[in-house]
């Protein structure tokens, strides 16, 4: 900013960070490119999109507010089957149906986020993965519910507003879910740049500082766990609806684990970081799609070390480190 | 007579067989300047602590304005006005200090819990965070990163921290650990401008600065209170030589403890 | 006439040694460093490795490789304690994270190049393989064998800990690290040792599960959940207390297998949770 210190109306500085900024409106103009350059890759496009929405919903949590979770597919999955489930038995509107899912997303998230909002380091770990852990083993043995491993079948998606058919290509599935990831982003960049979301920055910068500046940390992590819940349904919704299946793997522990990935590529804590990292993860598994899934898993392995050791930040930290430094010298 | 600003009553707590505090009474009348001293690892962070909720007492009772706040978790005992600062300096690194304040600011005001409303809508807070920052005189630097602030300034953001909570008691641990002394003179003139609604009971080794900004003093050892009574009383009494000051002269003794 | 319970309790004690094996090093360097090392398991998984190649490519008998799956855990444990996870010791709870799952994930990768995702059985000579039936129940030798050891090794790890100068160091490391380091202890080589030693036995414990669990290159994914649970339930630097908790875990799951097969490892993962809420900061990190 160039703002000099001092003399700054702190209002109108506050007020500055959080305008839109050019590069984000380019941004969200770039992601309609699909539909003119690749027409071929809308299936492709969608899942991204829905991947980025993911991402969003573990950044808030993870990137803000400094909850470590490896159990954050289970709310996805939780999305996914109920979005499934509501069709299957006979009410395939896809917007009610996201809803109703936010809603059972949440209402669980809410229900676990007393025993997260309790606890850091291992034992969150933990508890975060044991949840996801004991959501897939009970979505695994109620096979009469979800399937079992043959997954959910017979899920029938409405016309979107009653006209717009979900088509072979994604063309409607890619706007779907594009534009709910924007109205979502959209929100979750408010909550960020609200009072509530500077909180969350506290309580991740330093726990135990909170209580003593009067703030309620667990309340605090009890809304945002709730939220993000929410919002990790509805990706899990979009996915059922626009795939119409649900497998078991939408919330398994690889996929509580790649999102981790995803976001820490992109750079958590930094609202497009997932989206960055969605992108770049997804478009190398698609020209990857190719070799075994299990050497994927070892590209992925050399990924984290790689961004561990030499890119803490993600691909957006490294580049507004590399623009500070360009523009100093 | 008005109730003491905060009262312990049978304070104790041990860790194991280490006796920190013992049958502790202390009263704070409002809008008095207290010091709290005594040797390192005399408990009195620890009593810190056991006011503010950080640590449970093992028995004891703890008055803030006559009302039991015994078992009240810490945020709560902050929006009651019961407010600490850290003898290590423990602050949020990677926001600004305007952040960090107003963060303190709009968790007294409840403006934390509106998510749906954007920060630069509440201008209010962010006016008041700038003014308590003002005050400090770390205005200049209030769109610094918290860790690129000098460490003097990073003991002062501390003070900022609790005062935009709004303090009725307001406990300063050790509020010039490690800073220069001419800072730290600073520093305590900024303490002693304070309101006289605020009730301020400060740990400090440093017996000059003791005597000008305390008008009553606590002395502590081993977890008891040896002592209390206004500055004069303190720097003449027989046992706080014998036991903490020692026979050593007194300002040297100061700067040796000023750790 | 014994009732096949004791069948069950057997089965899920040996079982519980096994875990023992496979988490106590994780306990001990994770309570002295507070480290989270989710790439435990892969060390394990070498030792089991090494013990399959020995026995069918080499014609090793089966304890003649025993102490070499240890060594070779040990050693490629410290030479990736040295190369990676020194640095990060004091880096957050995520860096940490990130870093070991991301070794699991080469891990499991290589393992799977090199021998295939299948299965690899051992072959056991027969004594190995019969079993002693004792008052109508039948107890597998192996899995006599198997707790006699670990046994064994539980009573050397105690001793060693209560009665060695390297013991009382690795105490002190662990109660305190930073006063350790004001005594004038070398806690970065205390902890490197100590993690050889934990990695070792985790690669041991691997080479003796593959009769009982089996071993694929999944093994480091799968039993590092067991592992966390122990170590979160047991306690941090708790020796006892991981030896309790595996045991009790080792039971619970053998019968709950037994039991109610339906359910699956859905009670581990219950009983996991419902004992971290239960006591979370006495069983688990002191921070
Ligand atoms: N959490 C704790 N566990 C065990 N001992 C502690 C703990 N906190 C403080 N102590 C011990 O209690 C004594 C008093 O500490 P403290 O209150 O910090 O002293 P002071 O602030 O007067 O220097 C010291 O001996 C210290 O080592
Ligand atoms: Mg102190």
């Amino acid at each position: 900013m160039a703002l000099t210190e001092g003399t700054a109306n702190p209002r109108l500085y506050l007020q500055a960070q959080t305008r839109w900024r050019p590069i984000e409106i380019a941004f969200w103009l770039a992601t309609l490119l699909p539909y003119a350059l690749f027409p071929d890759y809308l299936s492709l496009a969608s899942q991204i999109a829905i991947a980025g929405l993911f991402a969003l919903s573990l950044d808030l949590i993870l990137g803000y507010a400094g909850i470590v979770s490896l159990g954050h597919a289970a709310f996805f999955g939780i999305g996914a089957y109920t979005a499934g489930l509501v069709s299957k038995y006979g009410w395939g509107e896809p917007l009610t149906g996201l809803a109703i899912a936010a809603v059972a997303a949440g209402l669980i998230g809410y229900a676990t986020s007393f025993v997260i909002c309790r606890f850091r380091h291992l034992a969150l770990i933990m508890l975060t993965l044991g949840f996801g852990l004991l959501l897939e083993e009970l979505a695994n043995s109620a096979g009469w519910l979800t399937g079992g491993v043959d997954g959910l079948q017979g899920i029938h998606t409405w016309k979107l507003f009653g006209y717009l058919p979900f088509d072979l290509y994604g063309r409607t599935a890619y706007a779907y879910a594009l534009a709910v990831l924007f109205v979502l982003f959209v929100f979750a960049r408010r909550l960020i740049h609200s009072p509530f979301g500077l909180s969350l920055r506290g309580i991740r910068e330093n726990f135990v500082r909170m209580p003593a500046i009067g703030a309620p940390s667990r309340a605090h992590i009890r809304t945002i766990y709730t939220i993000a819940a929410a919002m990790a349904g509805i990706a899990g919704a979009l996915l059922a609806q626009t795939t119409e299946t649900v497998s078991l793997e939408s919330l398994g522990f690889e996929r509580s684990a790649e999102v981790v990935v995803m976001l820490v590529l992109g750079g958590a804590g930094r609202l497009y970081g997932g989206l960055v990292g969605v992108i770049v993860y997804m478009v190398a598994r698609d020209q990857f799609s190719g070799i075994e899934p299990q050497y994927w898993y070892f590209w992925i392995g050399v990924l984290l070390v790689g961004v561990v050791t030499f890119l803490p930040n993600g691909i957006l930290g490294g580049a507004a480190k590399l623009m500070s430094r360009r523009s100093r010298s | 007579m008005s109730p003491p600003a905060l009262a312990a009553r049978g304070l104790a707590k041990s860790f194991g067989s280490l006796v920190v505090a013992s049958e502790l009474e202390i009263e704070l009348p409002k809008g008095v300047r207290y010091a709290l001293i005594g040797p390192n690892g005399a408990g009195k962070t620890t009593l810190i602590n056991l006011m503010t909720g950080m640590l449970r007492p093992d028995a004891g009772r703890i008055l803030l304005d006559d009302v039991d706040i015994t078992a009240l978790p810490p945020e709560q005992r902050v929006q009651r006005g019961l407010v600490r600062t850290y003898q290590i300096t423990s602050l949020f690194p990677h926001l600004t200090a305007l952040e960090s304040v107003t963060l303190a600011v709009c968790e007294r005001s409840r403006a934390a819990r509106a998510w749906w409303r954007q920060l630069a809508a509440h201008g209010h807070e962010i006016d008041e965070a700038y003014d308590v920052l003002c005050a400090l005189k770390l205005d200049s630097v209030c769109h610094r990163l918290t860790r690129e602030l000098a460490y003097g300034q990073q003991r002062l953001l501390e003070i900022a921290l609790a005062l935009a909570t709004r303090p009725k008691v307001l406990l300063l641990d050790e509020p010039a650990a490690g800073v220069p002394r001419e800072e730290s003179k600073e520093l305590f003139a900024a303490i002693a401008g304070l309101s006289h609604d605020i009730t301020v009971l400060f740990i400090e080794h440093d017996m000059e600065l003791v005597f000008r900004f305390a008008s009553r003093v606590i002395v502590m050892v081993g977890g008891r209170v040896l002592v209390e009574g206004t500055a004069q009383e303190i720097a003449s009494d027989p046992r706080v030589r014998a036991v903490y000051l020692g026979k050593a002269p007194t300002k040297e003794l100061a700067e040796l403890r000023h750790d | 006439m014994l009732p096949p319970v004791f069948g069950v309790l057997f089965d899920g004690l040996a079982y519980g040694m096994l875990l023992f094996l496979l988490s106590v090093g994780q306990s001990v360097t994770l309570g002295m460093m507070n480290f989270i090392n989710l790439a435990h398991c892969s060390f394990a998984m070498l030792g089991g490795y090494v013990t399959v190649v020995l026995m069918s490519s080499y014609g090793w008998p089966f304890f003649a490789t025993l102490p070499c799956a240890f060594i070779a855990a040990a050693l490629v444990s410290v030479g990736f304690e040295r190369a990676f996870f020194r640095r990060l010791y004091r880096a957050s709870d995520l860096d940490q994270v990130l870093l070991t799952i991301g070794i699991v994930f080469i891990s499991v990768a290589v393992a799977a190049y090199i021998f295939g995702t299948e299965q690899r059985p051992l072959q056991l000579p027969a004594y190995l393989r019969s079993s002693l039936t004792f008052m109508g129940v039948r107890f597998a030798v192996y899995r006599l064998i198997l707790i006699g050891l670990a046994l064994l090794i539980t009573l050397a790890l105690v001793l060693g800990l209560d009665y060695t100068r390297f013991g009382a160091r690795v105490r002190a490391a662990v109660d305190n690290e930073r006063m350790a380091r004001g005594l004038g202890i070398d806690v970065d080589r205390t902890f490197a040792i100590t993690f050889a030693l934990g990695s070792g036995l985790a690669g041991l414990g691997g080479a003796l599960a593959i009769e009982i669990i089996g071993l694929d290159p999944s093994f480091a994914l799968t039993y590092l959940v067991y592992v966390l649970i122990v170590v979160s339930v047991g306690g941090l630097g708790s020796i006892s207390g991981s030896f309790a908790a595996a045991i009790v875990l080792g039971i619970s799951d053998v019968a709950g297998k037994y039991y109610i097969p339906q359910l699956g490892a859905f009670l581990i993962y219950l009983v996991m949770i419902g004992l971290l809420m239960w006591r979370p900061l006495g069983l688990i990190g002191r921070r």
